[in-house]
């Protein structure tokens, strides 16, 4: 068995857009390679629209790929074997009031996954297994016949949470799983993803655009711009020594909740806008923002490669 | 030389719904002066934003200012009737809003909506005003003035419209500017050009800022002083420094806690336990005191009065009472 339970290689996925007569192709991913250990954590940021959520569902199926190989435990995840392969994948959604049917009971809603896979013999075993994941997710057992109305945000996300849990993955997607709550709740679901961790060695990709909470959960972290990779390394490494010029700003435009270290650094503030995804800058994405870029960004675009202690950076200059 | 500019005295807000009356501010008092950067924060429902509309008194139409007075320069707003509260609102206090998207008009040009701001309040016409579009285009950072001015809000990226709304909102050179959320839909690289923006906007024509936001982060970086809320209520108000580095609310200690910051990094985050309380049923107590750990007897049954840390510094809650003055409330025990 591989060290890796995730391993994506030169992933791709184009959308068809229609601009006018024409018809474009919207290069949402654009040949991303990453891998991610058994129980650990890969937190992917980025701006939005720069693909990271696109990147999380493509890797469930649910967007067909362009291009690329995906290869879960093993085994490569095709659209035929997809099904079966959900059973060891699964997915937190973002938005804890649209993910959830409004007309299903929390039982129903946690329970459709153990229906699909067919893993129970009774309607006892079924209640038990449905009861004892709301226990997991730290919900009163109580409320397994209430709607997801009657919840609060964070409620809401911890049965999306059971929901995931119900199949007993291996990996579990989550797309910015906290971005949607109150700082008070933020702290109390992220402690429940490092527990559940801890407790049943599922490894998650953690995917955000808050540094902070993303650096705090993961073990490494991947950054993306305009549907590819920049930098992948280890959490703390990136944190404090970025090397491409898209992390250092990314890093340096993000508040840190203490006034005096914040009011001492130097803000890095990019110029202008995300290029358009439809209108990509030849040779490097970045090269319309970054003060590096030099003639060679504009011709050929930067490959990822290690700079050591898996550090992996896709720049010319840096 | 502090100057207060705006000083706002218990302002009670509610909003009658069907569910009863739901009562989104209690008791809120903050003074702004000249020049300064004061900073809200606090939860969703923590009445943060519903005290900034009611300076402008542009609530939804369900809710009234049921108590409390809102003084501009020794002037009650209050008391107001819609013809000077037009003349107040864009001339001397203006309002940028969380949502770039939605707070432009779709079917009018940038041009047309700046003109507007601009005529309204200031004798500029035609050719003058025109000028003066371009030239506070040009002051938020925004290339090709003229060009833009022609083009509709769906032309321009979520960073150009908010610099829109910026421009909009210092056109006729407002004392006081209250920035509600103001980057909470941006990405941080844009959020970190337009807090930019504010700050020197702000060196520059030395206005008053009220920043509203959720984001801690956010208000380290920008803000001198803090006011925290939590249920309608002020927990907490004080120097940024004060507040980081020496919190005395439960509910800011536990806040500080919660987020993921430099120091506690791969260790476990300490969550406010308990969710967001209910603004239908107030408790009849201090508003945080059923999420608290520290509570105690009195917590639930009355309300704290401010009390002062120091001259920098002032926090509503028993503990800091009970602290100041244990033998005079030698009856009050640990819950």
């Amino acid at each position: 068995m591989s060290e890796n339970i995730l391993e994506v290689q030169h992933l791709k996925q184009y959308f068809k857009v229609r601009n006018g007569w024409k018809l474009l192709d919207l290069k949402a991913v654009d040949d991303v390679s990453f891998t991610i250990k058994h129980g650990q954590t890969l937190g992917l940021v980025g701006e939005s629209g720069c693909g990271k959520t696109t990147v999380g569902r493509t890797l469930l199926h649910l967007y067909e790929p362009t291009d690329g190989k995906i290869i879960f435990d093993g085994e490569e995840v095709t659209s035929k074997n997809i099904t079966a392969m959900r059973k060891k994948m699964q997915m937190v959604f973002q938005d804890p009031y649209s993910s959830l049917n409004p007309r299903m009971t929390v039982e129903d809603i946690i329970g459709e996954p153990l229906d699909v896979h067919k893993l129970y013999s009774t309607r006892a075993e079924r209640r038990d297994k449905i009861l004892s994941l709301m226990e997991t997710v730290g919900l009163n057992a109580e409320h397994a016949t209430r709607y997801a109305h009657e919840f609060s945000g964070g409620q809401r996300q911890r049965i999306g949470i059971a929901r995931a849990l119900a199949v007993d993955p291996k990996f579990i997607v989550c797309d910015e799983p906290v971005s949607a709550l109150d700082v008070s709740i933020q702290a109390q679901v992220i402690n429940m993803f490092e527990e559940l961790q801890e407790r049943l060695g599922v490894a998650y990709l953690f995917i955000a655009h808050d540094l902070l909470v993303v650096q705090h959960i993961s073990d490494r972290i991947a950054v993306m711009y305009l549907g590819k990779l920049v930098e992948v390394a280890d959490a703390d490494e990136l944190c404090n020594e970025p090397v491409h010029p898209y992390t250092q700003s990314l890093l340096s435009a993000v508040p840190i909740p203490d006034p005096k270290i914040t009011k001492a650094r130097q803000r890095i503030v990019l110029e202008g806008d995300v290029p358009s995804p439809l209108h990509m800058p030849t040779g490097c994405p970045f090269r319309t923002r970054c003060k590096y870029a030099t003639e060679q960004c504009a011709q050929v675009c930067p490959e990822l490669t290690d700079r050591g202690n898996g550090h992996f950076v896709a720049c010319h200059n840096r | 030389m502090s100057e207060i500019l705006l000083s706002v005295q218990d302002l009670h807000t509610s909003f009658k719904t069907d569910a009863g009356i739901v009562s989104a501010v209690n008791g809120v008092s903050f003074d702004i002066d000249r020049g300064e950067m004061l900073g809200i924060v606090g939860e969703s429902g923590s009445g943060k934003s519903v005290s900034a509309y009611s300076i402008m008194q542009i609530l939804a139409g369900n809710g009234n200012i049921s108590g409390g007075k809102i003084l501009y320069k020794g002037q009650d707003l209050t008391t107001w009737d819609e013809k000077q509260m037009r003349d107040f609102r864009g001339k001397c206090c203006s309002i940028i809003f969380q949502d770039p998207m939605t707070s432009l008009n779709p079917v009018f040009t940038i041009g047309n909506q700046l003109l507007e701001a601009i005529t309204l309040h200031t004798d500029k016409k035609g050719k003058v005003a025109w000028d003066r579009a371009v030239e506070m285009l040009e002051l938020v950072g925004i290339n090709e003035p003229t060009k833009r001015l022609k083009q509709y809000p769906y032309e321009l990226s979520g960073g150009m419209r908010q610099r829109v709304m910026i421009a909009m909102a210092l056109a006729c050179e407002p004392d006081i500017l209250i920035a509600d959320e103001p980057t909470t839909a941006l990405d941080v690289t844009i959020q970190a050009q337009i807090l930019e923006q504010i700050q020197d906007l702000q060196k520059k024509m030395g206005m008053a800022v009220l920043l509203v936001t959720h984001d801690l982060g956010v208000i380290a970086e920008m803000c001198d002083n803090i006011i925290v809320m939590y249920g309608g209520r002020v927990c907490e108000r004080g120097t940024a420094e004060e507040i980081f580095y020496n919190p005395k609310h439960e509910y800011t200690k536990g806040l500080l806690r919660s987020i993921p910051n430099v120091n506690n990094m791969g260790k476990k985050l300490e969550p406010i336990t308990g969710t967001p309380i209910n603004m239908l049923n107030l408790p009849k107590g201090c508003s945080f005191c059923t999420r608290c750990d520290q509570a105690m007897k009195i917590c639930l049954t009355e309300q704290p009065q401010e009390s002062t840390i120091n001259e920098d510094h002032m926090a509503s809650c028993w503990l800091n009472i009970r602290d100041a003055y244990m033998e005079k409330n030698g009856g009050v025990v640990n819950e």
